[in-house]
């Protein structure tokens, strides 16, 4: 899987609640989410998703289990994000429906292009390449399918 | 020689498997997005592999008519599809987990991140999202990496005025709050054997907030005989000599009464550092603090006294609740000015029953004090419930005495 964006870069330990509230999941309206991502971080971040590459700092998507972080990431136009490290659920979560989480360290600025090649395992930024760290063969499967919904619709 | 996690999952640290799940449970917050998903997946009947659970917890009653319909249409599936099912008011799924139900040596994975807090019975128990949640109804079965584990050495007794949350509290700002990504975290040593089970599940339940994958406890004599006090047979683990990514020790001796201040679990101070400090909100609850054990607490505190502050109580089951009424322990609370919550997740995820108002401070017994999250503006400090209580009392954060 291959892609590319403009990078969002943003700090460490970035909890799910920050990615979208607790007082906003009870719906079906996923356009919900993405009017009110990263609202309590910087409301003004949500006109920035379409197309970006989210890079943040280590432990991305920790606390709470809400998989509408990663749905409203993906629903908000994020290509993809990239973190030192992620939080295991949110890791999870991000794979299964979709979104690349690639745990890579990279240094760059709000606005750079970020590309990134998943099959080649680099990233690229600010004229520097960095090697990923690869996705187990089953998280591999389930990305390139599209997600575990896909992946599983094509398995039965 | 193995860890736990590595006997339950049977292979080593490290190794993808692919693992039959003895229970899983949703609540009405994950389960909504689990059934569509899991339609979403082609799904014409559910795994009959798993025990199936769908548990109201978190917002019970629901607080608006979106809410409500949501809940209806999960309700519906879950009656007509004959999963085990709690309506509003029976309490918070882990608790309800924890009542007889999880069983020492179980693999059981929750659409909750906190879903690690049954592990105390030394099971596998984990937190995963709603599609994996699908996946489970689907196939009965997820996959896992076996995790490395991360031994928590406990030696000596608590003594003065901390409890198990103040060593919860240490133990996460020694680890940071990504300590223990992709990790177990094992409670053992000699410790352990002064650690009620109720205890045990408040220690566990706060490793996912290291980010670690769970967190446990050997099943013992303890194990045992309270698991037999709720009609459930159930034979001790013997802890085999193993290898630890790393080792904490503690010696219980030496914890003080703690707060996590706001937003970050890892930054933690002795309650004393922050005495005097005004607040405005106090509550107790949640999968943290919200049983027995800890209502006892609460009322031996604040029995024959007021709360200078408002105190919402909100107890973690209908039988945690139900125990505190026949004892006496809740007329205790309530005669102090406590206010009492339907049982189930209260205000900790900031959606209803006690939402904090711009620049209010919380002081909570909850597990998380993240930004925002009781409400925009709110601050939220994390102790023990003993520290909570007297802090009712006095109006201010105030350290508890021995007992």
């Amino acid at each position: 899987m291959q892609g590319a964006g403009h990078a969002v870069c943003l700090g460490p330990d970035i909890d799910t609640d920050l990615v979208i509230a607790g007082r906003y999941l009870r719906t079906k309206d996923h356009s919900i989410w993405v009017s009110h991502i990263f609202e309590a971080l910087d409301p003004a971040l949500a006109g920035q998703l379409n197309g970006a590459v989210i890079v943040a700092g280590r432990n991305f998507g920790c606390g709470s289990s809400r998989e509408q972080a990663a749905l409203a990431l993906r629903e908000a136009g994020v290509t993809a994000v990239i973190a030192p490290s992620f939080a295991r659920i949110f890791f999870r979560n991000a794979i299964n429906v979709g979104l690349p989480a690639i745990e890579c360290s990279v240094s760059c600025s709000t606005g750079e292009i970020v590309r990134f090649d998943l099959a080649a395992g680099w990233v690229e930024a600010g004229g520097s390449r960095y090697p990923v760290r690869p996705l187990s063969p089953r998280m591999q499967e389930i990305l390139s399918a599209g997600g575990l919904v896909s992946y599983w619709r094509s398995h039965r | 020689m193995s860890t736990l996690s590595e006997r339950i999952l049977g292979a080593p640290a490290g190794e993808y498997v692919d693992r039959k799940v003895d229970r899983a449970y949703v609540h009405d917050g994950t389960g909504v997005l689990t059934l569509e998903t899991w339609k979403q997946m082609g799904a014409e009947r559910l795994s009959d592999v798993p025990e199936l659970y769908v548990l109201f917890d978190h917002i019970v009653p629901a607080n608006n008519s979106t809410t409500a319909t949501l809940q209806h249409e999960l309700r519906d599936f879950a009656c007509g599809s004959f999963l085990h099912f709690s309506d509003i008011g029976g309490g918070i799924c882990h608790q309800l987990m924890s009542e007889g139900v999880v069983l020492p040596g179980e693999v059981v994975v929750g659409a909750d991140s906190h879903s690690c807090t049954p592990g105390a019975f030394g099971a596998f128990a984990t937190g995963v999202g709603a599609t994996d949640m699908a996946a489970i109804w689907l196939t009965g079965e997820t996959w896992f990496r076996v995790p490395d584990s991360i031994g928590i050495h406990l030696e000596g007794a608590f003594r003065g005025g901390a409890e198990a949350k103040d060593l919860a509290l240490s133990y996460v700002s020694r680890l940071g709050m990504d300590g223990g990504t992709y990790c177990a975290l094992e409670f053992i040593g000699d410790g352990v054997t002064d650690i009620p089970m109720d205890d045990r599940l408040t220690l566990c339940n706060l490793s996912v907030e290291t980010g670690s994958k769970t967190g446990m406890f050997y099943a013992d004599d303890i194990t045992v005989r309270y698991l037999a006090s709720v009609g459930q047979d159930a034979a001790q683990q013997e802890p085999e000599p193993c290898t630890y990514r790393s080792e904490l020790d503690f010696d219980l001796a030496d914890i003080v009464p703690l707060v996590a201040v706001s937003n970050r679990l890892d930054t933690v101070k002795p309650v004393q550092d922050l005495a005097g400090q005004s607040i405005d909100q106090v509550f107790i609850g949640t999968c943290t603090n919200g049983r027995y054990s800890d209502l006892v607490r609460l009322a031996k505190i604040v029995k024959g006294r007021k709360v200078a502050v408002r105190t919402i109580v909100v107890p973690a089951s209908r039988a945690v609740l139900a125990e505190a009424v026949r004892t006496g322990v809740l007329m205790d609370i309530i005669e102090a000015g406590c206010t009492i919550g339907t049982p189930g997740c209260g205000p900790c995820l900031g959606a209803h029953m006690g939402v904090l108002g711009e620049g209010e401070v919380c002081l909570s017994t909850a597990n998380r004090n993240f930004k925002n999250r009781m409400g925009v503006g709110g601050e939220i400090y994390l102790s023990s419930v003993a520290t909570a209580a007297v802090s009712a009392i006095a109006g201010e954060i105030t350290e508890p005495e021995a007992d």
